[in-house]
């Protein structure tokens, strides 16, 4: 199947269409809930949470033996949530820094997930096989009760957070002064991480473990990029977050062989690289585009500023100067002057040069305007 | 003539793990003065304001602001954190840090409308900001954003201001401006109380000064208590400055 059958087939195909739809929607919601990750600088905290997960699906296992993903998604859920608390815990309870405590945490749950892994496998049931999707994740196995829950969460999150969108944004900002306002921030700090969980939860199924944290930055920080606005970074982490999710399941779905997590997380990355370079504002390359402008109208002021210390010292400001009393610590070139001639600041004539009405008064207020800044 | 007490802490310490930041602290903020906080690095002076905000629990003591616990009175409250206290890359403009100065009298989930729009606006214009009123914050200097943060907590149109090195990097003519609305406060009968490291402008710019050095030296009227004597007792040298008459 190549791109342009799966976009014919993603209408009609049961299939299809369910892992798309999952996909998108997980996409949006880790994209708006990781845009809270990201400006907290708690971009671990997914990967923490996303492996604390790990040994709350293989515990649910061992008790229900079942397999169905809802009771998986519940033990991964409360696993989850007691790795984040723990974190919460020892950052306020000891002096370890946050990135040890989510180091922490993480391998300590990792590990004790594996550890449970193997020894589920290790046992003599039939049953037991297919419990390390959950690693990297496996969209095919999605069906469309699954896409159902990942919906309904998603529409609660969106909802939670018109509501609380004031309380959310300020505690991000500035979480004292929140404090002092009257506003109980723990309840706010709480309900976001909580959100925060549960989306990533949603998602090990389809993406897995080790990669789900990518679906929680990548998208935000791609949206950062482009604006400079909180609801706008919001919405368009959301909307690359779902672009990668239909993205990356065409992609996988056109060649046989990928699996989705990976390939939606690449697609995710592209994003990430995409905005790093061509963002108007932040992007590396406008950014160097505009330093080589800016030093090369600093080269013109420099020139345009000396000869206007000349001028100005004359009655008649366009009285006629040798060129050679330019010299090069002016930042003076056949090409700077050249340039001044065109925008009409100065007038060449043979050896000479003089300024122009309009370059005096351009270059006194060169300063000025600098100053104004 | 007795003023009315605006800040009393009683017995107050706070401590991070066993070492002592604040020690049994009495202080009494008497109503209406523009009071500086002074004392070396370390002293307890941020953790002080932060301890009479309720941002910091205190191991014992108690503060109450006009007789009554912080809780029943934050509306009187107004605060101006330290500047570096934020990341101003935070994707917003600076009319929206000012108007979250009005989130706590709208309280939960309202959101703010005209007008506390216009409040802000008005507190923009005060701190001669309103140009930069849309600019993103990031792209203000540092004496820009500082005034952005005093907007902020003027728009709480409070009672009493608490602020943490409100001139800390900002240049003469901010701190000019900063100064000149602190004083104004002052002559619409506001209390105003500020962690301050220049000895230098004390007299001129307070009326009032508490020595803190994680015990309180002393506190009182600039005029009677300003001298090399505390000044020495709370910065462990000996310390000189002539103070005009």
């Amino acid at each position: 199947m190549d791109l342009q059958e799966y976009f014919s087939l993603v209408f009609s195909d049961y299939t299809l269409r369910t892992i798309t739809l999952g996909t998108a929607v997980l996409g949006a919601v880790t994209g708006m809930l990781g845009s809270f990750a990201v400006l907290r600088k708690q971009s671990l905290l997914g990967d923490a949470i996303s492996h604390a997960a790990l040994p709350g699906i293989a515990i649910a296992f061992l008790i229900t033996g079942a397999k169905d993903s809802n009771t998986l998604l519940l033990g991964a859920l409360i696993s989850g949530l007691i790795g984040t608390f723990w974190i919460r815990g020892i950052i306020t309870k000891t002096h370890l820094k946050p990135d040890t405590a989510l180091g922490l945490i993480l391998s300590l749950f990792f590990g004790f997930g594996m550890l449970l892994l193997t020894f589920i496998q290790k046992q003599p049931n039939a049953n037991q096989a297919g419990l390390d999707k959950y690693l990297f994740g496996q969209a095919a196995t999605l069906v469309e009760s699954d896409v159902w829950l990942m919906a309904i969460i998603t529409g609660i999150c969106l909802m939670v957070l018109l509501l609380f969108w004031k309380e959310f944004k300020i505690l991000l900002f500035d979480a004292d002064y929140t404090k002092t306002l009257g506003f109980n921030t723990k309840f706010i700090d709480i309900l976001i991480t909580t959100f925060i969980v549960l989306a990533i939860v949603l998602g090990l199924q389809t993406v897995g473990v080790v990669l789900m944290s990518a679906m929680l930055l990548a998208p935000a920080a791609a949206a950062r990029q482009w604006t400079n606005s909180l609801s706008t970074m919001v919405f368009l982490a959301a909307l690359f977050g779902a672009f990668s999710g239909v993205f990356g399941t065409a992609i996988s779905a056109s060649q046989n062989n990928l699996s989705t997590g990976p390939v939606i997380v690449l697609v995710a990355g592209v994003f990430v690289v995409f905005s790093f370079i061509f963002s108007p504002s932040r992007g590396l390359l406008f950014k160097q585009i505009r330093f080589i402008k800016n030093r090369r109208d600093l080269e013109l002021h420099k020139t345009l500023a000396f000869m206007y210390d000349i001028a100005e010292t004359h009655e008649n400001i366009s009285h006629p100067h040798a060129i050679k009393i330019l010299n090069n610590f002016q930042g003076f070139t056949k090409g700077t002057l050249q340039k001044l001639v065109k925008k009409d600041y100065v007038k060449l004539n043979g050896n000479m040069w003089s300024l122009t009405e309009e370059g005096f008064k351009t270059a006194a207020n060169l300063y000025n305007q600098q100053s104004n800044e | 003539m007795k003023q009315k007490i605006a800040v009393q802490v009683d017995d107050l310490t706070v401590a991070y793990n066993y070492k002592p930041v604040l020690w049994d602290i009495d202080l009494e903020i008497p109503e209406g003065v523009l009071m500086a906080i002074v004392g070396p690095n370390g002293a307890g002076k941020s953790t002080l304001i932060k301890s009479i905000l309720g941002i910091l629990k205190p191991i014992a003591g108690s503060v109450s602001i006009y007789g009554k616990p912080y809780e029943e009175q934050r509306k009187l409250v107004a605060y101006v954190p330290q500047k570096g206290s934020v990341d101003w890359d935070f994707p917003t403009t600076a009319l929206d840090v000012v108007m979250m100065g009005t989130y706590g009298s709208l309280g939960w989930i309202k959101r703010p409308r005209q007008k506390e729009k216009k409040a802000a606006l008005e507190a923009l214009e005060k701190v001669g900001m309103l140009a930069f009123k849309g600019r993103q914050i990031s792209q203000l200097s540092g004496g820009q954003q500082q005034r952005i943060f005093l907007a902020r907590a003027l728009v709480q149109n409070a009672s009493i201001y608490f602020m943490d090195e409100p001139f800390q990097g900002v240049d003469a003519t901010t701190e000019i401006a900063i100064i000149n609305i602190l004083k104004e406060l002052r002559k619409a009968g506001k209390t105003v109380v500020v962690v301050h490291h220049d000895l230098q402008t004390v007299p001129e710019y307070f009326d009032w000064v508490t020595f803190l050095n994680v015990k309180k030296i002393a506190t009182g009227p600039v005029k009677d208590i300003f001298n090399d004597d505390y000044l020495t007792k709370t910065y462990g040298i000996n310390y000189k400055v002539s103070i005009q008459e």
